[in-house]
């Protein structure tokens, strides 16, 4: 309760936070099917029609109601960044706790992996993955968690490995407590505050790398509606039908900014070190 | 072993497992090179027609032969003939790279030259209306992703001015220089927005740093006009991080920019691994993938030697 206080009472946690909550509603909506429309309904009289109050955000080209189907691109894209940001923390998180935990050749063993994927610039080795596993929503989930996992396992080892030798966990270790007790206890709890900051930011990316897949045509595959999608569809027709470019455009960017801000406000909250320097 | 050496150690070893990487998983790919390079017309060959094709490609023996021969050939420069290009791999490689170079170079000059001076600018006018007008426009672009910014540009070009960018056949720099630079200058447009977000971001927040310093403080106190405290006392400490962000960036842009050159139909590297990737040519895969892999290795450890130079006070054995 204290961290949604915090939140709030930071100016772009605040609008980040309001951001971010009503993408969730929008999202949520998208999946219970609650559009103002069939987002898959063509409605073939009223092709490439401007927005109105029957259409809000227009149609397109074959006639599909663009604000329906930018709801249901939204749940995607949520859908798509909350699992591979919810994976890669996970597996992140373990291997950098067994890297900092087990140190020498695990440690070695793990970084080196790690290393191995950091190499690639992230959208090559997401465009490998697929390569490999054919396009489609769950490969692209399994493609941005690979590729974030790197990350994750870093920002959970430098600080796991400081933690191990700091005199409470040698009380705990002195005190018998087991292993799991230490790692999951006294270790993970100092860990959320740099995690909660890390996956905010990840479902930033993530959006964006997801986008950025459907776009070139690798992630979500039609008739479903994601905004990278929308957006490819919409190259041909920005002159005819600009409602086509403008409507996903603005909800990448926005839902983007909204996770960035609150990423930002959560850094401010949560790293000591920030809030000093703010003070 | 500081972390300097460890660093170049490891580095082989690291472009080892690249190479083992993406060997293994363009291998996995469903579906065979020649079946793909040929279509429908591979039903038509004979079996010692495949098994000849298979043989000049090197695709003929087992995986770890293959491997083999492959890593032999590459630490010599041969990385395979390319089953689309008909060419060695290298040379595809090559040819394409120039753009990608330009391309990124561009985009980090246009970055440099936008976000430094705002940054700078809104440090010294920091929680004034002008810092927060510099921070919110950072902000939005650094959420923007660059295919809307590209589709954005050519929207505004279309529509406001009924002009369309050059697209179709690609210019060489050397070749001609304003043709090219006219077909590079939307894309590093595009390129370059994101990228001066972050470092107006990022000089903004290390500027405020260094002006909090007790140097600049005796500077000031000691009479030396605002601009000059500003231009020769804060901003060179201010570049570290600016030089290790501008050189991270680099190094992803050298990778290809794939989407961008889609959109504005560029020949660069990051098309022409997209579009080998879909081919199933495992030689140009390969190859690119461990060049581009190499490239942005080596330019992430020039950033930390920089880094390194820049400030002596880095222990780089405590890394």
């Amino acid at each position: 309760m204290s961290l949604l206080r915090a939140i709030l009472a930071h100016p772009s946690g605040r609008i980040g936070g309001v951001i971010v909550g009503v993408y969730l509603l929008i999202a949520l909506l998208g999946l219970l099917g609650m559009t103002p429309h069939d987002p898959l309904m063509q409605f073939r009289v009223d092709r490439l029609h401007a927005p109105d109050a029957v259409y809000w955000m227009g149609t397109d080209l074959f006639g599909r109601d663009v604000a329906s189907r930018l709801m249901l691109g939204i749940s995607q894209s949520f859908v798509v960044a909350f699992a591979s940001v919810a994976l890669a923390a996970t597996a992140g998180t373990v291997l950098g706790l067994a890297a900092a935990w087990f140190g020498k050749g695990w440690d070695g063993l793990i970084m080196r992996v790690m290393d191995v994927l950091l190499a690639f610039p992230a959208i090559l080795l997401a465009l490998l993955i697929i390569a490999v596993v054919g396009p489609g929503t769950w490969t692209s989930v399994a493609a941005i968690a690979i590729v974030y996992t790197p990350i994750f396992t870093r920002v959970v080892r430098g600080p796991a490995l400081s933690l191990k030798t700091r005199d409470f966990v040698d009380a705990a270790r002195t005190f018998g407590s087991s292993r799991h007790y230490i790692l999951t206890r006294h270790l993970m709890l100092n860990l959320v505050a740099p995690l909660t900051v890390q996956v905010t930011l990840a479902l930033a990316w993530a959006l964006l790398t997801e986008a950025g897949l459907s776009f070139l045509g690798l992630g979500t595959q039609p008739p479903a509606s994601s905004l990278g999608l929308m957006l490819s569809d919409s190259r041909n027709l920005i002159e005819m039908a600009p409602w086509l470019l403008i409507f996903p455009g603005l909800a990448i960017m926005i839902g983007i900014l909204g996770f960035n801000l609150l990423g930002d406000a959560l850094r401010d909250i949560l790293d000591p070190k920030m809030r000093r320097a703010a003070a | 072993m500081n972390y300097l050496t460890r660093r170049l150690v490891t580095f082989p070893l690291v472009m080892l497992g690249v190479s083992i990487l993406v060997f293994v998983s363009i291998r996995l790919v469903p579906g065979d090179a020649i079946t793909a390079m040929l279509g429908t017309e591979a039903g038509l060959l004979t079996p010692d027609q495949r098994a000849a094709l298979e043989a000049y490609f090197g695709i003929d023996q087992g995986w770890l032969v293959q491997y083999g021969r492959w890593l032999a050939g590459a630490l010599q420069g041969d990385l395979g003939i390319s089953v689309t290009y008909g060419k060695p791999v290298l040379d595809v490689i090559l040819e394409r790279f120039p753009l990608t170079l330009e391309l990124a170079l561009l985009s980090m000059a246009i970055a440099l030259l936008v976000g430094l001076p705002a940054g700078v600018f809104a440090a010294t006018r920091n929680e004034r209306s002008s810092d927060l007008v510099v921070r919110i426009l950072a902000m939005i672009g650094q959420s923007t992703p660059n295919f809307v910014v590209g589709l954005l540009i050519i929207f505004v070009l279309s529509v406001g001015f009924g002009v369309l960018p050059v697209m179709g056949t690609f210019t060489p720099f050397f070749e001609n220089p304003l043709q090219n630079l006219g077909q590079m200058i939307l894309p590093a447009i595009t390129l370059g927005f994101a990228f001066a977000a972050s470092v107006t971001r990022i000089s903004r927040s290390a500027m405020l740093d260094v002006l909090s310093e007790d140097y600049v403080r005796t500077a000031r106190s000691k009479g030396v006009p605002a601009l000059g405290v500003i231009w020769r006392h804060a901003l060179p400490n201010a570049l570290i991080p600016v030089v290790t962000l501008s050189g991270v960036e680099f190094g992803y842009l050298l990778g290809g920019a794939v989407i961008v050159e889609q959109i504005f139909a560029l020949p660069g590297l990051g098309r022409m691994v997209l579009d080998a990737i879909l081919q199933r040519d495992y030689a140009l895969v390969q190859g690119s993938v461990l060049f581009i892999a190499l490239n942005f290795m080596i330019v992430n450890l020039i950033v930390d030697l920089t880094y390194a130079l820049l400030d002596p006070r880095i222990r780089l054995g405590d890394r």
